[in-house]
């Protein structure tokens, strides 16, 4: 074999993510230590860009009051709120769709918001949410149901914000969850739910002490995902929160910072920071995904 | 009787006996699926119907109205077009998302074959080294590149040019794309090709004319990926197409909703413009998407 052959078919996808992913990160890193304006780095500050933000920038992270509030507090609400609740909802459906013979048509509507982009999903949960009763669904809901009902603005709220962008969300990827969780769900072998029925349990005992624990490995995969995610989620908040990320800034998300420092305010080094502080934040994933990948090469 | 038999036997006798208390017993799952689904699909056709209605309907009655008594017009979509002035012309974003889109995906899904095709079936120094690092690519946020591949093109004049946007989707496209497809290459059978390659088939013989035939499904799935990544994208085309004449239909709606706020005549008949295009594909090729997103996501 010609041994350059390997080289030349490896060149062009190295060299590109050499030069626009690898290189650029450690320049980044590099230009987290610098302040100022724009893109000239001369201003050589050392860690103040994270003391400030850490210490510094209520919109990323003020624990001076209760609850604490911020863009990094706002991806800890994410990952606590979010995670869980798109996990629960997408195995109720896939263990559901599962019993039913119109199984295909139920998964492709629940799918469906996983093939739009972000920016659509996010027009259709602002009409959704309209203040105005007489376009948005949820208020004409709910002034049919309670009485007295006043409309609520429910992204106009510092309050409601962030909870009303984590059901948009648990609507797109509900479908994501459901797909994986399905195909591993068919994967577990009738012989073994026979078994447990012919022995008496019931469907909510099968779900719980079978189904549940034989999806763990799935489900921990499944969440790896929602996690990075919420990590790097940034179009359904500029979409539903505006450029200014909510109502005083309330729906911001560590990702969003990133974008409104460096390039509506200006400050690349400054927001460079909270790049790394997001590279610091997965790298604990990729370790994990390293391992899990070296285990399954070795299988 | 065998256990096997046995369990046969019990097996058949509890489907005869139990078939209607059965049915009955699903009536709360049925319901419970119904629901669920009316509540996945509501929202969207909020949005259709809204795009469909005459403005004046849409700002005095709910789009629910519009299902009990119909009245429909073209004109919002002819207006979205056709319009221009400070949201610049839709129709022209609707144009530059194609323009993005196709190369965006043809050039990582073939420079992402080659390097698969490297990785399961060449042997080379570092081979082990270089994918483990691409593993841990996969999980680094876009964000640590932004600005200095915004310098880099500054300092190539390639801002304000599409082949800024085609190279930077191609370059973050390509380590889901090598990941996703080395698995699918790797799954190849060994004999066929050592026998290509005591025929004496050159590489580059092999990996166009036995590996991408053999691979179609996997190297559809990645396609729709990309595209559909592509097509979706808000975050990358904000970064490196300010130009508005370049933006794709993501930026032209986020555009029309800062400028104009919530006007939903407008609003809806553009957000509907920018779905349409991915539920033609995802409708289309909805085994493949998820065959891959399957391969992606649950494999090693």
């Amino acid at each position: 074999m010609n041994r350059a052959a390997p080289w030349i078919f490896v060149a062009p996808a190295a060299l590109l993510i050499a030069v626009l992913i690898v290189y650029p990160t450690f320049w980044t890193i590099r230009l987290s230590v610098y302040g100022g304006q724009g893109f000239n780095f001369t201003n050589f500050v050392g860690f103040d860009n994270f003391r400030r933000l850490l210490t510094a920038d209520p919109n990323f992270l003020d624990l001076s009051q209760f609850p604490p509030r911020g863009a990094v507090i706002n991806n800890i609400l994410w990952l606590v709120v979010y995670t869980p609740l798109v996990l629960a909802v997408g195995v109720v459906i896939a263990v559901l769709a599962d019993k039913v013979r119109y199984e295909t048509i139920v998964k492709s509507v629940i799918f469906l918001p996983m093939a739009i982009s972000a920016t659509a999903a996010g027009i259709i949960w602002l009409l959704v949410y309209s203040v105005d009763p007489n376009i948005g669904l949820l208020n004409a809901v709910l002034s049919v149901i309670v009485r007295g009902f006043q409309p609520i603005s429910w992204t106009g709220s510092v309050d409601l914000i962030n909870p009303a962008i984590i059901v948009a969300a648990v609507w797109i990827n509900a479908g994501f969850v459901m797909v994986i969780v399905s195909a591993a769900l068919k994967g577990i072998p009738v012989e073994v739910l026979e078994a447990a029925r012919v022995d008496g349990a019931s469907g909510p005992q099968i779900f719980a002490r079978i189904q549940v624990p034989l999806l763990v490995p799935t489900l921990s995969v499944v969440a790896v995902t929602m996690i990075i995610y919420v990590i790097k989620m940034f179009d359904l908040i500029f979409v539903m929160g505006g450029q200014n990320g909510g109502p005083l800034g309330a729906a911001r998300v560590i990702a969003f910072t990133q974008y409104v420092e460096t390039f509506n305010n200006g400050r690349a080094g400054y927001g460079s920071a909270v790049a790394v502080i997001m590279l610091l934040i997965v790298i604990p994933i990729m370790a994990l995904n390293i391992r899990r990948f070296r285990a399954g090469a070795q299988s | 009787m065998s256990a096997a038999g046995a369990t046969l036997a019990r097996r058949r006798r509890t489907a005869v006996g139990t078939r209607l208390p059965e049915f009955l017993g699903r009536t709360p799952v049925h319901l419970g699926i119904l629901f669920i689904g009316a509540l996945w699909l509501v929202p969207s056709v909020g949005l259709l119907v809204t795009s469909f209605r005459p403005s004046d309907d849409i700002h005095s009655t709910g789009w629910w109205n519009a299902l009990v008594n119909p009245h429909f017009t073209l004109d919002t979509y002819i207006r979205v077009l056709t319009s221009r002035g400070t949201t610049d012309s839709l129709f022209q974003n609707l144009l530059n998302s194609f323009v993005i889109t196709i190369p965006s995906t043809a050039l990582p899904v073939f420079f992402a074959s080659m390097a698969a095709y490297a990785f399961a079936w060449l042997e080379f120094r570092g081979r082990n080294w270089l994918f483990l690092i691409l593993v841990a690519l996969l999980i680094v946020p876009i964000q640590m590149t932004f600005v200095p591949v915004l310098q880099l093109f500054n300092a190539a004049h390639l801002t304000g040019n599409f082949l800024a946007i085609w190279i930077a989707h191609t370059a973050y496209g390509l380590p889901f794309a090598i990941y996703l497809l080395h698995s699918s290459f790797s799954g190849l059978p060994r004999s066929l090709i050592e026998a290509a390659r005591i025929d004496g088939s050159s590489e580059f013989r092999t990996f166009w004319r036995i590996v991408l035939p053999l691979s179609v499904p996997g190297i559809a799935s990645l396609a729709i990926f990309q595209f559909l990544w592509v097509w979706n994208d808000l975050l990358v085309a904000l970064i490196y197409l300010q130009s508005p004449t370049l933006q794709p239909m993501t930026v032209g709606v986020v555009n029309l909703l800062t400028t104009m706020g919530t006007q939903w005549d407008l609003l809806s008949a553009a957000a509907f413009l920018t779905m349409a295009v991915p539920l033609v594909v995802f409708f289309s090729l909805q085994r493949y998407f998820v065959s891959g997103l399957l391969a992606g996501s649950v494999k090693s």
